[in-house]
Order: structure tokens, then sequence, then C-alpha cells
């Protein structure tokens, strides 16, 4: 330990709009730290292992906060919070997954500080690279979790490269079934990339779970209006009922019509580093009847290929119930 | 009996502090000068420090001083240390720096340097006994309090014998028995063989155990955190290097103990170490990552049992082995615990116990809430509902037939109990739960969800004697009662006062409590622990209120003329039983016994008392008259106090989600005293039970010997919502016969309830006994409705 749990010092900036917050971190780069709802940066500077020179507070910019109709959809600031989210009556309507994934989101006073683009955005909490450990994910070159002793009950059963770490969000998932865009910005233009460009794995970018650069922000969300109204599902695992991180997730839409499932995204977080989203599934159950059988067989896929490490084998029953109830009881 | 308070609901003087944030605790202290330490701490599970180079951190601006090994008293092995020069866990302390403000304290010990050399550990018992397996300390493995540090390795014959899922049964540290065992297994229709294995987890106390002292005119001053007040100070002054006398202990307000803060703790001297050197105040802030380490967690078993049942489910015979996980120190007697608990709690004819208790390189191990108890009951009750199943009777009705009663005994040595109404508490609980009806929605399915019914009973010792009781009367009346026991929260130092109130025939609001400083004339009294306070200070502040009384008597029979018998206590005055006109307050007496002084006064105090009570009564001495004595009424047996708990659940065969839909916990605790703060502790304690059997773990990685659940959400203790949808709590109310107004304590048995009941519970919902394991995470039910096999191996202490 030597020591921990005591902030070290570093200069503090608070912009007030967008612009200037995009100035200071082409400014500082890699020495700059954005700071949001502060759930997951301030976890890191006190444990002293993530030490940024200057930290960039965003957590004042009106601009980044706020749910908002579109033409195409609704638009949410990456600054709104989880309890925002999970109560607001438009997404409550129209797409519920995504206000019963943020209700899920640890517990009521990190819902109320949290953010969307911060759930998002969090860091992955494999408790080997949270003690600091000079891991893969951590710059260094080797896994402690992937070994034949390590403690990986939590750890990835999918498209793990060195790094076994998984999502730990509960929002992805949602994000990816309702087909989210992300609208990421910097001082010299914006780029609006899908959540498969969002979400990185370690074959990508092992030291990241997000392709967001340093000088770069995630500032808002686009939601298109194509699943508005879809047969929703969202379910958490995990050993408590709340302030707890899944063991598995799940997070499906369905369009269903006279009880066919003629469209469907499904994925599942924490078996692997991105949200998972199922392709297999979704096309073993296009065009089927929505009964208990097509519900079965596509838990029983759910999981095909999976790679289970030492304690984390329970994970493939519990994803392929979780799929399996997602589309048994998904609702409209 | 009717009385005046007892029984009825009160607000503790120190709720209104608590509530409103006025309350200071240790850490809320300041004092001209104060410097901030903060500590360093070892990396490594298990070292020896070098060489340590502060020359750059002494350097540092703001900078004032390092405390090192060499700067403090050292202790026999295996004792707890205040700093060490041999680190025998993670984040033992190994220096600490003194600076004008905490960060430069901080960034000042990243720049020291120390050159530690790794030395071998152990994190599993069951290494450390096999022949060559790795000791926790250099020079043993096995150790306890009472039990000598030593060297201890099984025969690999023992190991070989056991199957992977079976605890080798090598040569116990102590052993117990009473009756023929062999005999009661011959006798035996049932004969149920389990090995089990109990984790070890932290007491993750809210308020850090932070401490700040000064020294003024000769004299420590002490801010600490603890359960216990007087009790900390002889200890607190061995560990400071002083007379107890020369100690002023400052503890009013506790921000949650649970067995952690009973007793005196070593780094609780580091500020006043650092504060002799520096000559300046000294805060320490113990932080949440360090209080997951020098914190103290609760030792987990690794054990095996055998138990015989006749045909009607009494229990005939039972063998017991505790392989006890006590961290690197001396740690706790949680292995003893188990065995006194199933001697008591299901009053077999015959048994025998075997133990031993290793060391490990994990967080130093000291009671938690039912040290062994807990354990015990979470380990046997799921057991006790097997062979029920294979004898085909009742759950309820294998309890009922075992239960002590009032003929109940404990151990080896055949020692009676003071009385128990486990039979009542039982058929109390079964009423409230109405268990008739709900144990026939057993294994009932309602889509993917099926129910899971369980009864769980635990037990703890809960009292002691020979303590100091003081009180005094003021010449305005009031009726000051001096309680030395501590405040750990359970306010149970507050109810305890009201026995003397009771005795004295006080108003309540006429009474003022003093406590939580030296300074208040504390007498010597037991510590808040072992669910004792509610029986053992019941005593003593009965026997000082009955010194009072009798002063009371003489003085109106001195002053009014006839004799003490003349007379009686009614209203807060002095009343001749004859003339009733004839009469003089308690104001009065306390004047006219400062006229009068000796023993009226306290000019005079009896010899027995603890130099500690004789000290607190010279400080008030000539004040008013004093009532003080030891406890010297008769005792003899063990009290006890036992807790039944009654749970229904709801279990997702899908996704192992358990839901406790109904908790009822009822207290066999003797007279109530409070009854609302009762329900709290039967309910508060039904919470820590359902992190006992259902989520908190230490976790450490086997090959570098980390600690890997160091925080409060990776530790898990159970959230709001896994609470039950409805609780229940109740008592027996029944006096014990030797405590003056019939009270006993039961802080501690209602977790063991909680948890046993729930474990019950989940096995019932999956269709009998599976697991021999707490706590029982979601991933060991999916495991097994999916008929894989667990992740863990067998008897595995550390898992995930």
């Amino acid at each position: 330990m030597i020591i921990r749990d005591m902030m070290p010092g570093f200069e503090l900036y608070q912009p007030a709009n967008l612009k200037d917050a995009l100035a200071l971190l082409s400014r500082f780069g890699k020495d700059g730290w954005k700071l949001a709802g502060g759930n997951d940066s301030l976890t890191w500077f006190k444990e002293r292992i993530k030490r940024p020179k200057a930290v960039i507070d965003i957590s004042d910019i009106a601009e980044l906060k706020g749910i908002r109709e579109t033409a195409d959809g609704i638009e949410i600031g990456a600054l709104t919070t989880l309890t925002e989210i999970a109560t607001n009556p438009i997404i409550r309507a129209k797409y519920r997954v995504l206000a019963d994934a943020a209700q899920r989101v640890a517990s009521p006073q990190i819902r109320n500080t949290g953010t969307l683009g911060g759930n998002v955005s969090q860091d992955a909490r494999c408790w080997y690279y949270r003690y600091g450990l000079p891991c893969y994910r951590a710059g260094g070159n080797t896994c402690f979790a992937d070994t034949p002793e390590g403690m990986n009950r939590e750890h990835a059963l999918f498209e793990s490269d060195r790094c076994i770490a998984v999502t730990p969000s509960d929002i992805a998932p949602a994000l990816v079934v309702l087909d989210a865009k992300m609208v990421v910005q910097s001082a010299s233009g914006e780029r609006v990339i899908g959540t498969d460009e969002f979400f990185v794995g370690p074959k990508i970018d092992i030291t990241h779970l997000t392709s967001v650069k340093p000088e770069e922000i995630l500032t808002k969300i686009r939601i298109p209006k194509n699943w508005a109204g879809a047969h929703f599902y969202f379910e958490k695992v995990a050993d408590r009922q709340t302030w707890d991180f899944a063991l598995v997730n799940v997070a499906a839409a369905l369009i269903v019509k006279d009880g066919v499932i003629q469209e469907s995204r499904i994925a599942c977080g924490a078996v692997s580093a991105v949200p998972r989203r199922l392709n297999a599934v979704e096309d073993i159950i296009k065009g089927q009847k929505l009964d208990e059988n097509i519900a079965k067989l596509a838990g029983q896929s759910a999981s095909r290929g999976a790679r289970p490490v030492n304690y984390n084998r329970f994970k493939i029953p519990l994803m392929n119930n979780l799929v399996m109830r997602a589309i048994r009881d998904a609702k409209a | 009996m009717a009385y005046q308070l007892l029984g009825k609901n009160f607000v503790p003087p120190d709720i209104a502090a608590k509530v409103t944030g006025r309350a200071k605790y240790s850490e809320d202290f300041r004092a001209e000068g104060m410097l901030f330490c903060k500590l360093l701490t070892s990396p490594m599970p298990h070292a020896r420090v070098r060489n340590i180079d502060a020359s750059e951190a002494l350097k540092m601006p703001g900078v004032i001083a390092i405390l090192t090994p060499d700067d403090v008293p050292q202790f026999p092995d295996p004792e707890d240390l205040i700093l060490y020069k041999e680190p025998y866990y993670v984040g033992a302390p190994i220096l600490a720096v003194a600076a004008v403000d905490e960060l430069t304290a901080a960034n000042a010990i990243e720049k020291i340097k120390v050159d530690l050399e790794p030395l071998p550990f152990t994190l599993d018992p069951l290494d450390s006994l096999y022949p060559g397996g790795p000791n926790a300390r250099t020079n043993g493995n096995v150790a306890n309090v009472g039990l000598k540090l030593q060297t201890l390795k099984w025969d690999a014959a023992a190991f070989a014998k056991a199957e992977a899922d079976t605890l080798p049964l090598g040569t116990p540290s102590e052993s117990w028995s009473y009756g023929d065992v062999e005999a009661g297994f011959r006798d035996a229709k049932v004969v149920v063989e389990e090995s089990f294995v109990t984790a070890s987890y932290a007491h993750h106390s809210m308020e850090p155990r932070s401490a700040m002292a000064y020294w003024e005119n000769g004299k420590c001053f002490l801010h600490g955190s603890s359960q216990s007040q007087s009790f900390m100070v002889p200890g607190m002054a061995r560990y400071v290097g002083i007379k107890p006398e020369e100690l002023v202990y400052i503890a009013e307000f506790c921000g949650g103990g649970f067995g952690s803060k009973g007793t005196p703790y070593p780094i609780m001297s580091i500020p006043a170490h650092m504060s002799k050197k520096t000559g300046r105040p000294v805060m320490m802030r113990i932080t949440r990552a360090e209080e997951y380490t020098n914190g103290y967690g609760r030792g987990g078993f690794q054990g095996w049992v055998k138990m015989g049942f006749r045909a009607d489910g009494r229990m005939t015979a039972v063998d017991m082995y505790i392989v006890g996980e006590n961290g690197p120190n001396q740690g706790f007697w949680d292995f003893r615990n188990a065995g006194e608990a199933v001697s008591v709690v299901y009053q077999p004819l015959a048994m025998r116990w075997r133990g031993t208790s290793v060391l490990t390189n994990t967080p130093p191990r000291t009671a938690q809430r039912g040290p062994g108890e807990n354990q015990t009951a979470s380990a046997i009750e799921p057991i006790l509902d097997k062979a029920a199943r294979q004898l085909g009777i009742d759950r309820l009705a294998i309890r009922h037939i075992n239960a002590p009663d009032n003929q109940g005994k404990v151990g080896a040595e055949r020692t009676p109990l003071t009385s128990a109404y486990v039979k009542e508490a039982l058929e109390k609980g079964a009423k409230l739960f109405n268990w008739d009806e709900r144990s026939k929605r057993s294994g009932q399915r309602k889509g993917s969800k099926v129910t899971g019914v369980g009864i769980g009973q635990a037990f703890h010792p809960s009292g002691a004697h020979g303590f100091d009781g003081l009180v005094r009367i003021t010449p305005d009346g009031k009726l000051h009662i001096h309680t030395g026991v501590g405040n750990l929260g359970t306010y149970s130092y507050a109810a305890t006062s009201r026995i003397a109130a009771e005795a004295l025939g006080y108003d309540w609001k006429n009474v003022i409590i003093e406590r939580g400083d030296t300074r208040r004339a504390l007498p010597w009294n037991l510590g808040q622990f072992g669910s004792n306070t509610s029986f053992t200070m019941s005593r003593t502040n009965f026997v000082a209120a009955e010194d009072a009384k009798k002063k009371l008597l003489d003085i109106a029979a001195k002053k009014l003329g006839g004799a003490p018998d003349d007379y009686d206590l009614a209203n807060e005055k002095i009343v001749s039983k004859k003339d009733p006109g004839k009469s003089m307050s308690f104001a009065e007496a306390a004047q006219e016994a400062i006229s009068l002084g000796g023993a009226y006064s306290g000019k005079e105090v009896p010899d027995n008392l603890n130099p500690m009570t004789k000290g607190a009564v010279a400080l008030i001495a000539g004040t008013g008259l004093i009532g003080v004595a030891k406890d010297m009424l008769p005792f003899s047996g063990m009290p006890a106090t036992f807790t039944v708990g009654f749970v229904e659940i709801e279990l997702d065969l899908e996704t192992a989600e358990t839901r406790i839909l109904e908790y009822v916990g009822v207290t066999d605790c003797g007279t109530v005293i409070h009854p609302q703060n009762l329900h709290h502790q039967v309910k508060s304690g039904g919470v820590m039970g359902i992190g006992m059997a259902r989520f908190e773990r230490y976790v450490f990685d086997p090959k570098y010997g980390i600690p890997l659940a160091s925080e409060l959400y990776l530790s898990k203790p159970p959230s709001y919502l896994d609470m039950p949808l409805s609780v229940q709590a109740d008592a027996v109310d029944l006096p014990d016969p030797q405590s003056p107004m019939g009270t006993r304590g039961m802080g501690e048995p209602p977790l063991g309830a909680s948890s046993s009941s729930l474990l019950c519970a989940i096995s019932d919902a999956l269709g009998g006994h599976v697991f021999n394991r707490t706590p029982v995470v979601p991933d060991m039910i999916i495991n097994f409705l999916s008929k894989q096999p667990q992740a863990h191996r067998p008897l595995q202490v550390s898992t995930v």
C-alpha cells in the first residue's frame, strides 16, 4: 500500500463553456483529465494512481446538459445526470430501456451526480487494475487477472486480448440496442460515431475503453427514433441490489408485429471489454414467432464462443438466462 | 414486575448531537499547533524492513518528524504492534510522518525509501498446516490468546486421508469433550457429517479509527474512537508507555466498532508518540482504505462437524473440528467459541470439540459481533436442516427439542446457564412468522421464482461481574450516573443507567449521565462488547444505587431521628414510613452528605474498589452524596443470550436473485429495558447477518497476497435494497435471576440468527442442503443450478 486514499494536488480548471473546455484539453493533451460527476475520477485521484497535472472540470457547462426531442429522435447532453434520464417522461415513454438501465446504476447518490457521459466513459473495474498494478491496461506488460490463480469472477468471457477486463457500464448495452450516435467534439471539429466505434476493446486500445481522445469531449448522445416504442427489456444481475456493478446485464429492443419478431437489437454488458452485441441471436430470432421456445433457443445461443477463465464460468448460464428472459419478457 | 422506567422507550441523551451533526468524533477535534500524521504501510503481505531512508522527506517544507518502530514500544509476539519492523500483512504500518498538513505528510511518505525484503507468506490455514507449508511469521504459524505462538504441521497422512471436500483432521492445538461421543453416534438414527468454510471479512465501521493526542502538564490527552471507555485506559496507557492515571481518555462518540474497537488497539497510540516527539498536538486520520487493513476483521473457519440424532430429533452426539483463520497476530478465539456455541444451542448429550488457530498474512483479526458463535450458527443450522429432512421431522421441532432451557449447560465443564428461554423464543417467533402456514410454501414455484423458508438460532455469553458502580446526588437534587462502559452506539450505556434511576425512584429528567471523558470521574467498568452491558452494568449501577440508598436512609435517620429502617424513598425524598409528613429531599440529603463527609461524600471509599474507581471518586469527593460499590452480587454459571430468526425468501432460478420477503427475529435477553432499542438491535444485527450470509468476504490474490476487496463497494455490506420487505422484532421478556432487574445483553446473536435463517432458506429454496460456505454468492447458486462445478476449491478460504 505504502500510501493510498489521499488525493494529491493538481491544477483545477472550471471552464464555463465548451469552447474553453476544448481549448484547455488541447493545451494539456495527455496531462489533462476531464472531470464530470467525479464518481470514477475522484477514486483514481484518491488512490494516487492516476495523477493528471490539470483537471478540467466540465460539470458546469450548461450546453452539455439536458434532454430534448429532435426531428430524428432525442438528443441527450453528456452531462445529464442518470437520475434525470431515469425519470425523464420522454425517455420513459419511448426509450424505456435507457431509463431502466439508468435506474439500475449504482445508488441514488451516485445517480444524482453521475452523468450519462461519465457512465459510458468510466474506466474498467478490474480490481487488479484499480489496485494500481502495472498491468497491460495500466501500460505494463502482464495481466494479473488472467493467471492460473487470478481472482477473475468478474472478468471477460469474450474477445479478451491480453487484458480480460470488462465494460462496467449499465448504460452502454442500452445505448447499443437503441442504435445511439455519440457526438464527440474537439477544438478542431466534431465526429459522430456509433457505439461500435465509441467502445473499444483491448485489440484496438488496451489502455482505454472508448475511442475518445484526450483532446476530445463526448458532448451528446443522439437516439434515433427507429426504436422508439419498441418492446424493451433491461436486467442487471449483481451481488447486491444497489451500489454494485453487473455480473452480467442485458438490454434488448424488439420490434414485434402480430407476434412475430421483425427486428431486434440485443446486447450484454460485463462479458467483454465492450458491450457485446448479440448479432447471432438477432439473426436467429428474426422473423420468428415470439414465444418461450424461441426465447429459449436465443438464450442457448447467446454465449456461443465464450472462453471462460477460472472463476467466471457462471456467467455463461447467467448470460444465456438473461438473453432468454430479455426475449421472453420484453414489453412494449 | 412493574417498573417506572424499565420497559419504556426513551431518548438517550447523545442522540440530539448525533442527528444534528454537533457530536464531535475524534477526528473533529483541533488543538493549537496541531500536526497531521500519515502512515507508510506495507505493500507486501510479509516482509522485513532492511532500511528506511527518510532524508528526502525530512527536507520537504512543512515536514516535522518521522516516527519509526525504533521510536515506539515493541510488544511480545504475536501481539498487534504500533509500528512493524517485520510487517505481517499488506497495510501494516511501518512508520508515520508528521507535517503541517495532511497532504504534505502524504507527499512526504512517497519520498521515503523503504527497503523491504519479501518473506514467505500464507493466506490459507490448510496450506500452512501442510508439511513444509509457509508460516505467516518467521517464528510460527499457530497462536491465539492463551495459545502460545508455535509451529504446527500436520502429518501428510491426515491430508491424504481426507477427500478434497473434507477437512483433514490433524493434530489439534486444543480439545475438550464430555459424555460418550461414540455411544451417542451408535445410538443415533441419523448421523450427518459435513465440512464447511466461513469467510473472513472486515468490520468496516463507518468511522475509521482516527485519533488525536497532545501532552499537557504531564498527562497525555487522547481522543480515540472506541466502543469502550474505562476499559481502554490501562491498555492504551501501556501502548503510550505511561501509567493509567497519566492518561486522559476522551471517547464520547463512536461511529461503529462491531467489536473492532472494544479493547485497546496499538495504532491509536501513534499520535501520542508523535506528539511526544514533536511537542505538538498530532491528529492521525485513518482512511477508509487503511481501515480495511489495520481496522481488523472477523476470523474465518475451515471446519468439520459430525452430528448424531435420535428419531425424535434430539442431538445425541457432536464431534466438531475448527481450524480458525486468525490473521497474523494474536487475533481472537472464534475457534473456541464455535464449540461452546454448539454445546449451548443444541445441548448435545455428548460432545467433543477440537481446534487450532492458524496465522495468515491477512489483516489482523479481532472480535466481530458474535465472534465464532455467528459463523457457527451459519455453518451448523443448515446442516441441522439436513438432519431434520433425513429424519422426516419439522425444522421447528428439531430446534425446539434441542433448545436449552433453565437446566441448560455449557461446554466440557457443564457450567449451568443462568436462564434460557429459547423454546419460548422459538414458539413466539413461529407464531409471529406463522411458521405452520409459511413452511408449507417451501419449494413453491411462481414462474422462475421459488420460495424458501428457514429458521436460524444464535447465542452469545452475555454478562460478567465484579466491576464498580458510581452515582452521585448533588445538592441540586440531580442524580449523576458515572458510567465508564463506553458508547458503541447501542445506547446500552443509557439504558443500564436507568437501572440506578429506577432503584432510587428517580424522575428520568433529573438524571445526568457522566461519561465519555476520564475527567468526568468514571469508574472501572468492563468494555462495551460481548453482549455484556445490560447484565454487567445493570449490576454495577444497581449496587451503586443501593449504596446511595443506604446513605440516604442513614442521613434521614441522623437528621430526623429514628432508624434508617423507619424510612423509605419516594419522589426523590426520604420519607418516614410512619409519619409521611417527616421527610427530607434528596437535595437536602446531598448537602448533608457533604457536611458529614467520610463515605457519605466520597472522602472515604471501600477498599475493594478498583484504583481507577478510587481515582474517580477522588475527583468528585465532597460534591454530593456518593454511592459507590463493587458488584459483589451472587454470580454463578453463564448468562447467555439468544436470538431466533425466521425468514421467507423468493429465489429466482434463472438469475439467483434472492429477495427476502419476511424476517422475524425474537430474542431471549431477560427483562427488556428499552423496547425500541431492542428492536433496533434485532433488526440491525439482522442486516449484518444478511452480509455474512450473502455478500461479505475478504479477497486476496493468491500469488501476491494483496487484498482486492478493500473498499466499501467491493467488500459489499448489504445495501438498503437487500433488506427484507418486512421485518418484525420481539423478545421473550422473562427475567434473568442473576441480574438485579432481570436484564441481560442481546447485541450479537441477531446477526447469527438472521444469517443462519437466510442460509437455511436458500438451501430450502434449492431443495436441500447445498452449500457448506459463507457467503453464498450468486455465482455459487448459478453454478449449482446449471450443474457446473463450483469455481473455488472445496475448502478454499479466499474466494471471489
